[in-house]
């Protein structure tokens, strides 16, 4: 593993996590740069979504899922049990391949997380909510509307809906699990172009099974494998020299 | 390989298939079509017959109810309005009068004060079994819950008159017996429908959307308050209205601790009764025929009027949640 980049907002430390018995994610230990994208790549299974979802404690709801290792985000180690994981989570927002958008209006979609953080002014709320649509471009689109049911948007809209959902509560890490792999050709390009955008602000850890996507989108590419950690560098590096073979082979399209 | 019913393989590249199946399908023998048509011929023909004769029996019981149910008012000489709103029960009077108002109120009363003690119960159990303690409510709580379901109503009636009423007796001014002793009961009585609906309605919640939650900071009871309960809403809702109509159409365990008294009540804990009860009470003292027995089936004609009315009640809802 070559070196990272100095300002390193968070990092892991032999993080392991076990479903009961089963070891899906192996001793990981890997940092996230600050303000860069971060693609994880890997045949399914090999535990991309169980290492993104221990980042911000998700596995906490998964019946006798167990973690071990560190993960360090602004000096603080999260795995600790005391940690507050609301607080966390404020921090950390979080994507999924299906959209989720809540069954309410666009508007009361993005307030939400505000109004859980204890935001009740009405002013303060309407500028978080166009603040946060205007950042993932979907402000145009749906202004004259914010009122209606956000389940009428396009399912690329709704995912753009609930990444502004995440960025309502002011995180300054994204974690996005396949975001785009639901979506037709045109929405993946607009998340894509959304995710070259909010890297000006936010940490963002990708995983995404399209290794283009992953080429386009990422600065820095892990490979997983198995729940190991094969291989972490540059994007253009991982993609165009890989020092490992597995590597290699699943880029290429010989396995996976 | 040599299956002449599979059709060819969709992928032409498929190399097994390619050579064998290449043309068209091979044609089916006539005989084995025809046989197949009876087949299925028979089978739309018994399940058309069930749906007939289903919709016959609904029917002839709509309109028997009906029409006994309206003789009163057509030929015998009751008005609607004083069944409705009168006061007076007295169908063997040299002057016989027929005020349901008393019935009415006291079947309201008791199936609303049911479910209100029984919603919230019903809904924090089905929380529980979904959202807390999955384990636990799945091998206690749930087969507990419609372990109730199975207890015969003559049995809550015999509970509820030896531990309900005495209790209320001794708490509150009165007998004892009334709306609020009949609530009591039927409570319990709706609660397996009431948990049972909310606890479907909850498990069938997208993951996502109290993962989403979650993802925001949400403490579970914020999740709960702000996501799960307003999405299943609807659901729920059905429930309760499903346990109203429950409660509202049951006879045997209300007459037994209402106490029966054709009035209306001026407490919870005196003797009140209701539409079922005054039916069951009274129907076998009446002939067919008779303005008495054909006022008794004007009674019934409202609790199927009533039954309409939830049923009609429980469409809407559905229709909410499907368009939520
Ligand atoms: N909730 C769960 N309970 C038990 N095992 C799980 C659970 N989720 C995932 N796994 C297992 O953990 C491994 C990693 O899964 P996952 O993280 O979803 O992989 P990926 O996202 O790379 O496809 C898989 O073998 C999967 O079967
Ligand atoms: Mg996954």
């Amino acid at each position: 593993m070559s070196t990272v980049a100095t300002r390193a907002a968070f990092y892991t430390k032999d993080l392991s996590v076990y479903y009961g018995e089963k070891q899906a994610v192996k001793k990981i230990g890997m940092e996230f740069p600050d303000r860069e994208v971060v693609a994880l790549i890997g045949p399914s299974g090999c535990g991309k979504s169980t290492f993104l979802r221990s980042l911000n404690r998700m596995n906490d709801l998964i019946p006798g899922a167990r973690i071990e290792g560190e993960v360090w985000i602004n000096d603080q180690n999260i795995c600790d049990p005391r940690t507050d994981v609301v607080q966390l989570r404020q921090q950390i927002g979080m994507v999924w391949q299906r959209p989720n958008p809540f069954h309410k209006s666009i508007y009361e979609n993005i307030a939400f997380g505000a109004r859980y953080h204890g935001i009740k002014d009405k002013k303060a709320l309407d500028a978080i909510v166009e603040q946060a649509l205007r950042k993932t471009a979907l402000w145009d689109e749906v202004k004259d509307r914010l009122n209606q049911s956000a389940l009428a948007l396009s399912g690329g809209q709704q995912q753009r809906l609930c990444i502004a959902r995440s960025v309502a509560v002011r995180p300054s890490i994204l974690l996005m699990d396949e975001p785009a792999s639901a979506l037709d050709p045109v929405s993946t390009a607009k998340i894509e172009e959304l995710i070259a955008e909010l890297k000006k602000e936010y940490t963002i850890v990708i995983v995404t099974h399209n290794m283009h996507q992953a080429a386009r989108v990422s600065d820095r590419t892990a490979f997983f494998f198995l729940g190991d950690l094969v291989e972490y560098d540059d994007t253009r590096t991982i993609f165009t020299n890989p020092s490992r073979k597995s590597t290699d082979d699943y880029i290429s399209g010989r396995f996976g | 390989m040599n299956l002449p019913e599979t059709r060819p393989s969709a992928d032409p590249a498929t190399p097994r298939n390619a050579p064998a199946t290449a043309g068209a399908p091979a044609p089916k023998p006539a005989g084995k079509a025809a046989k197949h048509r009876l087949e299925e011929w028979r089978g739309q023909a018994f399940v058309y017959l069930c749906v007939l004769l289903l919709v016959v029996i609904i029917f002839s019981i709509v309109v028997f109810i009906a029409s006994r149910g309206l003789t009163p008012f057509v030929s015998q000489g009751v008005s609607v309005k004083e069944m409705l709103f009168g006061l007076e029960w007295a169908p063997e009077a040299d002057h016989p009068m027929f005020g349901a108002l008393p019935f009415l109120f006291g079947s309201f009363s008791t199936s609303l004060l049911a479910a209100i003690i029984a919603a919230p119960l019903g809904i924090c159990a089905a929380l529980f079994m979904t959202e807390m303690m999955p384990k636990l409510g799945k091998t206690i709580l749930q087969p507990a819950i419609e372990l109730l379901a199975g207890i015969p109503s003559v049995v809550y009636g015999f509970v509820g008159l030896s531990v309900i009423v005495p209790f209320l007796r001794h708490t509150f001014p009165g007998q004892g017996v009334g709306i609020m002793a009949g609530a009591i009961v039927l409570s319990v009585m709706i609660l397996p429908t009431i948990t049972t609906i909310a606890t479907d309605a909850l498990r069938s919640l997208p993951a996502g959307l109290k993962e989403g939650s979650y993802a925001l900071g949400a403490t579970r009871w914020q999740t709960i308050a702000r996501i799960i309960l307003p999405t299943t809403l609807p659901a729920l809702l059905t429930g309760v209205v499903l346990g109203i109509a429950r409660a509202f159409g049951e006879a045997l365990a209300v007459q037994m601790v209402i106490g029966n008294a054709p009035h209306i009540p001026h407490s919870l804990f005196e003797s009140a009764t209701t539409l079922t009860s005054i039916i069951t009470l009274s129907m076998g003292n009446t002939t067919t025929g008779s303005l008495h027995n054909n006022a008794l089936w004007s009674l019934a004609l409202i609790l199927l009027l009533m039954t309409f009315l939830f049923v009609f009640i429980v469409r809407m809802l559905e229709r909410r949640s499907k368009h939520a």
